[in-house]
């Protein structure tokens, strides 16, 4: 209960605060109703921001899905052999955002690692690079934990279910098909809701790289949100924040269902 | 033959993880002469292997930075106590959650997912004008007790009790065990790589956190480890690196200690819908 209320207090009260702040002016406290989000739709920096924030997430967690998923079926495979790459895919999330940062540079920097090898003068943190970096950044980070989570529902899968498909005559491809993968099927939702919360913890990688204006192409709600509170522009970024807590429900209460009908 | 092949190809697939943390121990054993020599050329070697491998990066990091270890341990008192705070605070609201049938319990779960998705933006606005009122912005409480409340650390929790049969509880309760007897003995012992691995999550969580410091914190006197941000020329790449390593290191030790336990904590998040 301690746990609940504590929550509430600093977690769900200020989700709803910042909801009830949307509709009013930042100062003196008018009601405006909607005007803040018609303010925010407009706005070219939030346009830009969320269009780059669903990119992202559209990008990453998808890829990290499948080549997650692929690499714990090598490890399956493998069984025991894999035990060392379990903990060596692990180690990047151990790593602060902070530490990495140095190497970063070092690799890419205009005159870093990379480029001393491929000879070329590439900017990494530039257009059109700085978004797979920061795609690659948050693969390095998290494919490990995603592995681990694969690998637990590919450990549930009774072993007697498998040697009655190979007594049936199915290979390896009709095995993966209609046994593994419809296996896996409760893992989904819990490694798409990780994914998405570490998702937004990229922003610490885009800030330290690029400070607060990094490229075009990486620019998050996050970076806007930073400028909103510097500038005070309180309702805005309510409203944004509102306009995001909204589409979150909205991707989880979808994925509920979906996975919830197909099973 | 085939279990070769994999193993090989998993093997390469470590390195590229394995090589940015090679390249934060060279680089930290490389001297600022050395440093001099690579980013006077045009480009960094393609390996950056120290001719002269040397410690002075790390010895001037560790005696004559003093700021460096005043931001290690302002992370020390922030991380700590928030850590110390998710779980006694959290394992028994997991329990909770994971044993007990009450009405409504499917509804406060998902709220704990719902809102574990949330990045800190979104509440920044309020939580800030709370701590506000409350007069913690700028002590490290301003931090510490909301990450204390972290509902991911719930979550992890939950699903590490989800596992425990239902027969052994059951087998407690006869045994005369009361509710609070049955979580001490026997819900925590076998939850323990649930919390553990909170545990050494939320610890990671709290060491590299950027936003809430930056946020909460007004004095940079008071700013963690995790907004040490050292500049990168000859002199300084060095101990930049020698920074950047042991800013790494409590975050390292703890996940290769807790290695076993993590992995299963992890697992067991993933087990239950």
């Amino acid at each position: 209960m301690t746990s609940l209320t504590g929550t509430a207090l600093f977690i769900l009260f200020p989700l709803l605060d910042a909801v009830k702040r949307s509709f009013f002016t930042a100062m003196g406290g008018r009601f405006t109703g909607l005007r803040a989000y018609a303010e925010v739709f407009a706005n070219k920096a939030f346009q830009l921001a969320a269009a780059n924030t669903a990119r992202f997430t559209l990008v990453c967690i998808p890829l990290l899905f499948v080549v997650s998923l692929g690499l714990a079926l090598a490890v399956f495979a493998a069984a025991d052999k894999a035990e060392i790459v379990k903990t060596g895919l692990l180690i990047p999330m151990a790593i602060p955002a902070a530490s990495m940062i140095a190497v970063w540079r070092l690799l890419f920097a205009d005159s870093g690692i990379i480029n001393g090898i491929t000879g070329a003068a590439t900017d990494w943190f530039a257009a059109p690079y700085a978004f797979p970096v920061l795609v690659g950044t948050y693969l390095w980070k998290n494919l490990g934990y995603n592995l681990l989570l694969w690998l637990a529902g590919l450990y549930g899968i009774p072993a007697a279910r498998f040697e009655a498909a190979m007594i049936d005559g199915a290979n390896g491809f009709q095995r993966l098909l209609f046994i593994t993968l419809p296996s896996l099927r409760p893992q989904i939702f819990t490694i798409a809701a990780l994914s998405l919360v570490n998702s937004f913890k990229v922003f610490r990688e885009a800030y330290l790289l690029g400070g607060n204006y990094p490229d075009d192409n990486i620019y998050l709600l996050q970076h806007l949100w930073s400028h909103w509170f510097a500038s005070l522009d309180i309702d805005l970024l309510c409203a944004a924040a509102a306009v995001l807590a909204i589409a979150l429900f909205a991707a989880i209460g979808v994925l509920r269902v979906t996975l919830r009908e197909a099973t | 033959m085939k279990t070769k092949i994999i193993s090989t190809l998993l093997g390469l697939i470590c390195v590229p993880v394995i090589l940015p943390l090679t390249l934060l121990v060279l680089g930290s054993m490389t001297g600022a002469e050395e440093w001099r020599g690579i980013l006077a050329a045009d480009v960094i070697r393609p390996i950056l292997l120290p001719t002269y491998p040397t410690l002075a990066p790390l010895v001037e990091i560790l005696m004559d930075t003093p700021e460096f270890f005043h931001m290690f341990w302002n992370s020390c008192r922030i991380a700590f106590p928030a850590v110390a705070g998710q779980i006694l605070v959290g394992a028994p609201a997991a329990w909770a959650l994971s044993r007990m049938r009450f009405a409504g319990r499917g509804a406060v779960e998902s709220l704990y997912i719902t809102l574990m998705l949330l990045p800190f933006q979104v509440t920044m606005v309020s939580g800030y004008l709370m701590l506000d009122r409350l007069a913690l912005i700028d002590t490290h409480w301003a931090v510490i007790l909301p990450g204390i409340f972290s509902p991911f650390a719930v979550f992890l929790m939950t699903r590490g009790f989800a596992g425990i049969s239902e027969e052994l509880i059951e087998a407690a309760r006869i045994d005369g065990a009361g509710a609070v007897r049955i979580f001490i003995s026997v819900g925590l012992p076998l939850g323990l790589p649930g919390v553990l691995s909170a545990a050494v999550l939320g610890f990671l969580e709290h060491w590299s956190m950027i936003e809430q410091p930056m946020t909460f914190l007004k004095s940079p006197g008071l700013w963690p480890i995790s907004l040490f941000t050292p500049i990168f020329t000859a002199e300084s790449a060095g101990p930049g690196f020698a920074a950047a390593l042991l800013i790494a290191a409590p975050p390292l030790l703890l996940f290769l200690y807790g290695q076993h336990d993590l992995e299963r904590g992890i697992a067991a998040a993933g087990l239950k819908e």
